[in-house]
């Protein structure tokens, strides 16, 4: 062939390798893995519009009674004083000024309701936060460790994660629960305790993403340079498994802050004279029909925090995991968050179902222009592969 | 005139990302005859699969497409979802590149090929079976009545690929979409299949629009080509003529660059590649003014320096994989000796073990049996700490360019790695020495601050490349390390690696299916076959020279981008089966 081809005039036309050099020399914008992460979290609507409502309860809890409880923030009353109940308890909030004496209420104790709520809140992420990070911690470390060493490791790691998962969590949690309320440290240690009992999940995720990056070529590379195997899962395979292990870490968040409200509920959990939203919603089941604000101002916020957490963890997992599939620059809205679709393309779906009813294998097929009857829908490809 | 059962008219599809839409095809536009064969050609990019895709409809979500499909004269594009899956299947059908997963592994193969039938109204029940009996038999499975009860995993990768042509043929489809039919199959394999396609396109009268990237596969089978750079047609014309009169520069640079087996009494054969232990033994002599790093010289091996021992040797070596305590046997007494400053290309087909072989080198897998020296030291006997201080000796290239460079990394740290790992230098000397290496790779020094997902396919195969030399080794394993790439990026880094060996001297072995690669680079090559040495020798003797059946099998297998020599290659090809039959 060689000898055939004349010599190649000094041309414009690069070869690919050529092209590709000059491109890398042309770019100047470099994005890290980080960046674009970020990039395409803040791009995700309701996760950013969660990220601002879980900050704003945040402060506000934090900043009204202060981390004592005790009223040392804007807001005066500490959520133990009792005190006389003026007008049943009825929340203030709109009646009286814009807050009132008692925004919430109060409860039958005259104790006002607003305090009691941001201590109930402080109390739950308090148990949120310490039970995703130790669940976490422990399921990074049992799920690495079975998933790099296989063998003998993985198999007792294994074995002891299945039993924990076959005892109900519930009951596990409430063991760990009554015996952590005689150890000191609080609420903290009744977290880390709770997450003992719920590590189980992410121990399984790890070892599965473990077992499949120690196939990548990059960790068989390490191991042929000599590398150690904490260097190997420390450097190599946690970072990449990073997407996971947040996501997971996010879920666990919102599901503690429920499995406290269940504990509480069920008396296991954060003990009185401190509060959390499941021992408020707990102490006033029976008001619920006399006196609902009980009720309510608890649960919405529970209902607020555990939402917004589960949407945080939506975002992060749109931006940490490239294979999610989006269409194009158009980010996930608040229709498609909540699994409602857009009209076109419910209408369009239901068109094609008549018109495949129509077309059939079984019976007449119509010539090709006859079968398009009703409203275009199918005729922009763009349109039409949206929906499939 | 006859009408074109297929074509394309000025195809646009651009793509919406995160950054903005991307252009990927830019008006398009090209016709398939009945009973034709068009080739689209083009590296990664070049849009050549997304145009054919459209006539499918199976691009990804994001897509907008412009421009007219015409099916026997009515326009694909402008059909509705349901019309458009009648399309499917019946008139135009797709072959595709991964045999593996392009069968379903839970069904049998009867419910596949009766599925098929069934979609499209071809045939139903008992009828449907008979039929997709005889497709098997027609596209050569042997005593397909009874396997076609079986499952893809029964079958060999080059018998899949049978499944689904036939599948592809079932409804008697007018034309044919194969996209990269034979890349993932051996060269022998591919022959083959390739045969199976000329049979079935004359007997059928099918046209066929076939995407590739291989020159030799458009000589072989195309009536006419089409060649495409950056979404545009760049070329078009009958095989002949693209082929051997190419008039574009880019379609003469993608000839240029196709590795080619040389015949014996070439030409290019230069002398200077006889005289291989002359050149490995300079370069030896060579190695310590260079190294700078190259910190291996206690632990007794310097009394040995006089007599520099082979790079690496095999003694008698049989390796195995274990699974569930049960070990089976993939390598068996395998003997050979890499001396300094030496390529020896290791070549065979998929399921020889040559891969293997590469893995036990890097201390991936366990030795079962006999000596592994690198460097006179048997590598699996020793303790862990001598080990790991040999390793630094051994450098690697893998075959996935996407897979071998931690994503999370930045190339800077990629490339110093070893020297973290094996405690050399400081922050300084490190970066300083990645530097020399990028330098060295012929890549910019800015690129230390990316990510490998900044860099093309082959810019990371040279930060790979890289990155096996930081401790400047005596041995580098390169374990496929052009084959995921296209060949003019091949090519550049091909010429990388042969420029960088004779600069640093290290010895290789050199793993490849890729016989004309091996060619161009190798001092020696070993043939394997079935976890078996078939043949060892010079590159000459062995590519030239081959006196085994196998070796001569494969080499007459490889096509070659010339239709009248390929044409000539095919009947020699046969006419040696015919003989070893």
């Amino acid at each position: 062939m060689s000898s055939q081809t004349p010599p190649i005039p000094p041309e414009d036309v690069l070869s690919a390798a050529e092209a590709e050099d000059a491109k890398l020399a042309s770019a100047h914008r470099s994005y890290s893995q980080g960046q674009l992460v970020r990039r395409r979290f803040f791009a995700h609507k309701p996760a950013v519009v969660s990220m601002a409502v879980l900050v704003f309860i945040i402060i506000i809890s934090v900043t009204s009674i202060g981390f004592s409880g005790q009223g040392t923030g804007w807001w005066s009353k500490s959520f133990l004083a009792t005190g006389i109940t003026v007008d049943g308890g009825r929340p203030t909030m709109f009646n009286d000024g814009f807050l009132g004496d008692h925004p919430f209420g109060q409860d039958s104790i005259g104790r006002d309701y607003f305090a009691m709520v941001m201590r109930g809140i402080q109390q739950s992420l308090v148990v949120a936060i310490g039970v995703a990070f130790a669940s976490t911690f422990l399921g990074v470390l049992v799920g690495a460790l079975a998933g790099y060493f296989r063998g003998w490791i993985e198999a007792v790691l294994m074995r002891v994660t299945d039993v924990v998962i076959v005892v109900p969590l519930l009951a596990l949690a409430a063991v760990f629960g009554a015996y952590a309320q005689n150890l000191p440290g609080g609420t903290l240690t009744l977290a880390l305790f709770i997450g003992l009992a719920t590590w189980t999940g992410t121990a399984r995720l790890v070892r599965a993403e473990i077992l499949s990056l120690r196939e990548k070529d990059y960790v068989s590379a390490a191991v042929a340079m000599g590398a150690h195997p904490a260097r190997i899962i420390l450097k190599h395979m946690l970072p990449n498994s990073i997407g996971v292990i947040v996501v997971n870490a996010t879920f666990a968040i919102a599901a503690a802050i429920l499995l406290e409200t269940t504990l509480s509920y069920l008396g296991f959990g954060v003990q009185p004279p401190e509060t959390s939203l499941g021992s408020l919603i707990q102490n006033n089941q029976n008001a619920f029909t006399t006196r609902p604000w009980l009720f309510w101002f608890p649960g919405l916020f529970i209902i607020a925090i555990a939402l917004s957490v589960n949407f945080i963890g939506d975002g992060l997992r749109d931006a940490i995991d490239p294979r999610q599939k989006r269409t194009g620059s158009s980010r996930p809205g608040w229709r498609t968050a909540f699994g409602l679709l857009g009209r076109a393309t419910a209408e369009e779906r239901a068109g094609t179902q008549v018109k495949e009813l129509s077309g059939g294998p079984s019976q007449l097929q119509m010539p090709a222009g006859m079968s398009d009857h009703g409203p275009d829908f199918g005729h922009d490809p763009t349109d039409e592969k949206r929906d499939s | 005139m006859r009408e074109p059962v297929l074509s394309y008219k000025d195809i646009r599809v651009s793509f919406a990302t995160e950054f903005g839409d991307v252009d990927a095809v830019k008006g398009v536009s090209f016709d398939v005859m009945p009973g034709e064969v068009v080739a689209v050609v083009g590296e990664s990019g070049s849009g050549k699969s997304v145009t054919s895709s459209t006539a499918m409809g199976l691009l990804p979500e994001n897509a907008t497409v412009h421009g007219e499909v015409l099916l026997e004269g009515r326009s694909v594009l402008n059909m509705s979802t349901a019309e458009r899956r009648r399309l499917r299947g019946a008139d135009i059908s797709m072959v595709f590149q991964e045999p593996m997963t392009a069968l379903n592994p839970v069904l049998r193969v009867s419910d596949q090929l009766i599925e098929a039938l069934q979609v499209h109204d071809v045939a139903f029940g008992a009828e449907a079976l008979e039929r997709s009996i005889e497709l098997l038999e027609r596209v050569g499975i042997p005593d397909a009545r009874t396997r076609i009860r079986q499952y893809p995993h029964q079958f060999s990768g080059g018998q899949r690929q049978r499944i689904v042509i036939a599948m592809a043929i079932a409804c008697g489809p007018k034309v044919i979409i194969a996209d990269e039919p034979t890349t993932a199959l051996d060269v022998t394999v591919q022959a083959e299949i390739l045969d199976l396609l000329r049979e079935l396109k004359e007997e059928l009268n099918t046209g066929i629009l076939l995407i590739t990237h291989n020159m030799g596969v458009v000589a072989d089978m195309a009536d006419r080509v089409v060649v495409m750079l950056n979404g545009e047609v760049v070329e078009t014309g009958p095989v002949t003529k693209i082929l051997s009169h190419p008039e574009h520069p880019y379609t003469r640079r993608l000839l240029a660059a196709m590795p080619l087996l040389r015949a014996a009494g070439d030409p290019s054969l230069e002398p200077e590649r006889v005289s291989v232990t002359e050149r490995a033994d300079a370069s030896a002599d060579g190695l310590a003014p260079n190294g700078t790093t190259n910190g291996f010289s206690g632990d007794g091996a310097a009394g040995a320096a006089s007599v520099a021992p082979p790079a690496l040797q095999a003694k008698d070596v049989a390796l195995e994989y274990k699974f569930r305590r049960r070990a089976t046997r993939v390598v068996h007494d395998l003997n050979f000796t890499v001396q300094p400053g030496e390529i020896m290309g290791l070549v065979g087909e998929s399921g020889s073990g040559k891969s293997t072989v590469a893995k036990a080198v890097l201390g991936l897998l366990d030795v079962a049996e006999g000596e592994l020296r690198v460097r006179g030291m048997n590598m699996p006997a020793l303790p862990s700490k001598e080990r790991k201080t040999l390793k630094r000796e051994i450098g690697v290239v893998f075959q996935d360019p996407a897979a071998s460079l931690d994503p999370r990394f930045p190339i800077g740290d990629i490339i110093t790695e070893p020297m973290v790992v094996h405690k050399e230098g400081d922050k300084n000397s490190r970066m300083a020495r990645a530097r020399e290496l990028l330098d060295a790779v012929r890549l910019p020094s800015s690129v230390l601050n990316r990510y490998p997902h900044e860099l093309s396919g082959g810019q990371r195969q040279r930060i790979s490349i890289a990155r096996a030399l930081t401790l400047n080794p005596t041995l580098l394993i390169a374990d496929e390390p052009t084959s995921a790439l296209d060949v003019s990026v091949q090519a550049a880094v091909l010429d990388l690696f042969s420029e960088l060996q004779q600069h640093y001297g290290f010895a290789c072995l050199f793993v490849s299916h890729d016989l004309a690669v091996v060619d161009a680079l190798a001092h020696k090559v070993m043939v394997m076959q079935n976890g078996r040495t078939v043949e060892q020798g010079t590159t000459d003797q062995v590519l030239r020279h081959a006196k085994e059946s196998y070796t001569q099998q494969l080499l007459a297998a490889a096509p070659v981008p010339d239709p009248e020599v390929q044409a000539r290659r095919r009947t020699e090809r046969q006419r040696l089966l015919a003989a070893l039959a």
